[in-house]
């Protein structure tokens, strides 16, 4: 028995027929073949697999398939608009925010949805919106300093 | 000479790729017609394995092929050939998880299911859950043919044992010493069990060509190592075997050998052309990859008044796990380093690989110096306080300096660890005590020292390619493997610093053991040393090359042309230059002829007299060693009297780096390995009961988050290395060494209780301070 979802992946409309016990992390990579969205656990524990499901950060191998319906759903692959990077992953470029790449993806997305939400974030606000990430390459602190740059740096656009 | 690109804070080559989530790993490829494999694994720590039948799982509509150990003819490892890549029927599985069938199915979920329906009849044996048990005389004998296995000539197993490894050093006469000491100190420490815990699960796949060409994507830090291990276990030529190695999702060691590439090949082999997946779940991350092996340590001290020491004696017993074909090297690597970074005289080490029913132990991030080293510099401390010296003084009065000797008796010709101790003290203001702090709250502050060498073969070499294309731009071929430590920006900038362009014009390629040139392994923080030493060969040959061609061309002699900017500059008539493109497929004459081209530079490098040392004495006779990467760790820690809990406010690291290649990327490194310390000191260890390991997953086994870090500063000196590439030498794993007891020594000195053990958990630190109180 198969259950009809429409939802939208970076602003495209998708419908399909997914089993009811598969998860969105299955569905983004393995059915849209959006491999940007990583599994480090399955269990909700590293955040890896973050994406951004109306607006919040969540855990998509937390999400059962059918629970997409009428979501809104970015992924790592939607944050670059028109070839241009966002200014998050600009920032994590500039301050080497990462090394082996496996979490980025994860981070990106618990920092974009946070700056969505709080364009002004304080440090301990930054780290608990990514506590739930876990990285072993980094110790983090340029991950936090991305993040704060990034504010700053869209806070001054607004301006 | 100024250094244009060397030294200099390139983004990151692989930045773009990832921060798009672009960048492709091992379960991010998709083939057609693909399979999926899972694994039946011994449900017993040990045993012996008397029927397997396969026939249920057979018939499981999806199944496509079951194999068990029949499958592999050979053993196989690194330094030591002491495994199948599963346990075989009649032979025993020797630790609780170790595979003994495996499944090849149309889905993951199907191949699953497919276990459940292997029966395995297994005789349950006795176990060794500990490795001081494990040398007794009537321990259970894990390898009882250990005395046949094929093993590197310099690790030396024991026959009818346990031991599968005794390292030996003996420099001078450490019981005369002890005699005449004025004081002598034995202390005992434990380290546990830890997992690597790299974000990317291990994940392989095989597939097999008509023409019985193997082809494996794995998730290694190692496609050479990898290609070689699975050649002599299946018995295949390397010309037939083809080893990728993609993005890999971090290593830390656990990625170094071979771990679940050989159970995809025999299923490839059966499914006839169809790919064959395997990624390791994260429990299988903590039981079925490498752990780092745990470790009982035993110091003995002779030390004169002044506080120095004078004599040592170690013994260090290694928790080997149920294979030790890495972990041999591990504990030759502890009892080589056995004195610290300190000049000792006399020393007196045997250091002991010991195989248990444990998971398998390996290589991790610092290769026993995380491990000796929350030893030695907790027993410095301890010292210098019985002798009335400061932790700071009794470090600068043994430390090792230019001139001096190390445990193996080496003398160090360069050694910046002084000037490190004076740049952490400076920083952590040791000198001054911590400002108060609020109620129900010590501060103290901390130091410890480490190093580390690599610990490789001899002939561990290192090779590079250098492609110039028409337009003057590069391909870098190298096997270093890009694990996320910067490898791939750091090799760039050599070659651009050679080869006088910008790092923008070069595209480095690696990981493809049929296009990519000979790399021994991505280990050993030896990359920035051996491959960076090949790639500036490789493109030194390269621009010999082309000014063959320019001194032809451009009517000069060789020795007056140089690469500058892109072009070939005559260096007296800097306004005769012609593009290096010019020279990308040779040169060409008005006759219409053409000579020399396409421009390839190769580079080999092999570190030379690296001389073994001695068998019955450890004792050095050159230079053992490629270098050793020496520095010290500050800290500042805040214990709360009321929870126990430890927070770390501050961690200063200050590296002699020898040179820095790229700033940026070397404190990255140092920012991850002060986590990744802080991480083993305060919080991590795999439970393991009877062999089982209890915390296998992230919620049992806690690494640290963003809210763990503290502030972190990341300082390097630079006396550079005489044979590294611009002087530099590796630091990816060295950075981690002082952590764990540099935040064990800051504890002590907060609340006067010193563990002998990590992790230093809060109910550690809690029950110690109510045992405090109630003796008062």
């Amino acid at each position: 028995m198969k259950n009809k979802v429409n939802f939208f992946i970076n602003e495209e409309p998708v419908e399909l027929y997914v089993d009811a016990n598969r998860t969105m992390l299955n569905i983004i990579r393995d059915d849209l073949c959006l491999i940007g969205t990583k599994e480090g656990c399955g269990a909700g524990e590293c955040g890896a697999c973050t994406i951004i499901a109306d607006g919040k950060p969540l855990n998509a191998c937390l999400v059962l398939a059918p629970e997409l319906d009428g979501m809104h759903i970015t992924t790592v692959e939607g944050l670059a608009k028109d070839g241009e990077l966002s200014e998050l992953q600009k920032q994590f470029i500039k301050h080497s925010a990462l090394q082996c790449g496996f979490c980025t993806p994860g981070f990106l997305m618990s920092g974009t949805a946070l700056l969505q939400e709080n364009p002004n974030p304080s440090r301990e606000e930054i780290k608990t919106a990514i506590v739930g990430n876990l990285c072993r390459c980094t110790g983090y602190v340029r991950i936090i300093e991305a993040i704060e740059e990034t504010a700053e740096v869209l806070r001054g656009g607004g301006q | 000479m100024e250094l244009e690109y060397v030294g200099k804070s390139y983004d990151r080559k692989d930045a773009m790729m990832k921060v798009t989530g672009t960048a492709e790993y091992v379960d991010d490829l998709r083939f057609a017609r693909m399979l999926y494999a899972a694994c039946v694994r011994s449900p017993y720590a040990h045993a012996r394995i008397l029927s397997i039948d396969t026939s249920e799982a057979m018939k499981l509509p999806g199944v496509k092929c079951v194999i068990t150990g029949d499958e592999y003819p050979n053993r196989a490892g690194l330094y030591l050939e002491d495994r199948y890549f599963m346990a075989k029927v009649g032979d025993t599985a020797k630790y609780m998880g170790e595979a003994v069938a495996a499944v090849a199915a149309e889905t993951p979920e199907i191949a699953r299911q497919a276990c459940d329906l292997v029966k395995v009849e297994y005789e349950e044996l006795p176990a060794v859950t500990n490795a001081i048990d494990g040398m007794k005389p009537d321990a259970p004998i894990i390898h009882p043919d250990l005395h046949t296995y094929k093993v590197a000539p310099i690790f030396y197993p024991e026959k009818g044992t346990n031991i599968s490894h005794h390292y030996i050093l003996r420099k001078g006469d450490a019981e005369k010493a002890f005699a005449e000491a004025d004081y002598i100190f034995e202390n005992q420490f434990y380290i546990p069990h830890v997992q690597h815990v790299p974000l990317e699960p291990h994940a392989a796949i095989a597939k097999y060509e008509a023409n019985g060409k193997l082809t494996v994507w794995a998730s290694c830090q190692s496609p050479y190592a990898v290609r070689q291990a699975l050649s002599v276990a299946f018995a295949i030529p390397l010309n037939k075997i083809r080893v990728i190695a993609p993005t890999v999702g971090g290593g830390f060691g656990s990625k170094a050998g071979t771990t679940l590439e050989g159970i995809v090949i025999p299923l490839a082999k059966h499914c006839q052309g169809r790919p064959v997946k395997l990624v390791y779940t994260r429990e299988d991350e903590f039981v079925n990859a490498y752990v780092r092996q745990g470790m009982h340590a035993k110091i003995k001290a002779g030390v004169r008044k002044d506080g120095k020491i004078t004599a040592l004696h170690n013994e260090f017993i290694w928790d080997g796990g149920a294979y030790t074909e890495y972990g041999v090297n591990i504990t030759k690597a502890g009892g080589w380093a056995s004195a610290g970074p300190y000049d000792i005289d006399n020393v007196w080490t045997d250091s002991y690989c010991v195989y248990t029913n444990h998971p398998v132990g390996g290589p991790y991030r610092g290769f026993g110096m995380c491990e000796i080293h929350f030893a030695i510099e907790q027993n410095m401390d301890i010292i210098a306080e019985k002798v009335g010296l400061t932790p700071v003084e009794i470090r600068r009065l043994n430390g090792i300096r230019p001139g001096g000797f190390t445990g193996m008796g080496e003398k160090m010709e360069v050694a910046g660890l002084l000037d490190c101790i004076d740049v952490v003290v400076k920083e952590m203001e040791y000198d001054k005590p911590s400002a108060p702090a609020g109620p129900h709250k010590i501060r103290a502050k901390g130091i410890a020292a480490g190093w580390k060498s690599p610990s490789m073969p001899s002939n561990a070499g290192s090779s590079a390619i250098l492609r110039m294309n028409e337009d003057g731009t590069f391909f870098l071929l190298s096997s270093a493997q890009e694990i996320g430590q910067g490898a791939s920006t750091v090799l760039v900038q050599i070659a651009a610093e050679v080869l006088s362009v910008s790092p923008d014009t070069i595209t480095f390629c690696a990981g493809d053991t049929d296009y990519t040139p000979y790399e021994w392994q991505t280990v050993a923080s030896r990359t920035t040393y051996c491959a960076g030493n090949a790639v500036k060969l490789a493109a030194e040959n390269l621009i010999d090359k082309v000014l063959d061609l320019a001194q032809i061309k451009m009517g000069a002699v060789k020795r007056d042309l140089e690469f500058r900017d892109g072009f070939v500059v005559h260096k007296l008539y800097p306004e005769r230059k012609l593009p290096i493109s010019d020279f990308a497929l040779g040169v060409s004459f008005d006759d219409g002829s053409g000579y020399g081209g396409p421009a390839i530079g190769v580079g080999s490098f092999t570190l030379e007299n690296n001389i073994k040392t001695d068998k019955n004495t450890g004792v050095a006779k050159h230079h053992p060693a490629a270098f050793w990467t020496m520095g010290m760790n500050g800290c500042e820690v805040e214990i709360d009297t009321d929870t126990g809990a430890c927070k770390v406010l501050k961690m200063v690291s200050c590296f002699d780096a020898g040179k820095v290649i790229n700033p940026t990327l070397f404190a990255a490194q140092s920012e991850g390995a002060m986590v990744q310390a802080l991480g083993t000191a305060l919080l991590e260890e795999l439970k393991l009961k009877n062999g089982k390991v209890l915390n296998k997953s992230f919620m049992d086994y806690k690494i640290p988050t963003a809210d763990d870090i503290p502030e972190l500063v990341a300082k390097y000196v630079e006396h550079a290395e005489p044979t590294g590439p611009y002087g530099a030498r590796g630091v990816g794993e060295p950075l981690m060494v002082p952590g764990a007891p540099c935040i064990a020594n800051a504890i002590y000195n907060a609340i006067g209780v010193r563990f002998y053990k990590m992790p230093i958990t809060s109910e550690d630190i809690l029950k110690a301070l109510k045992e405090k109180e109630m003796r008062l």
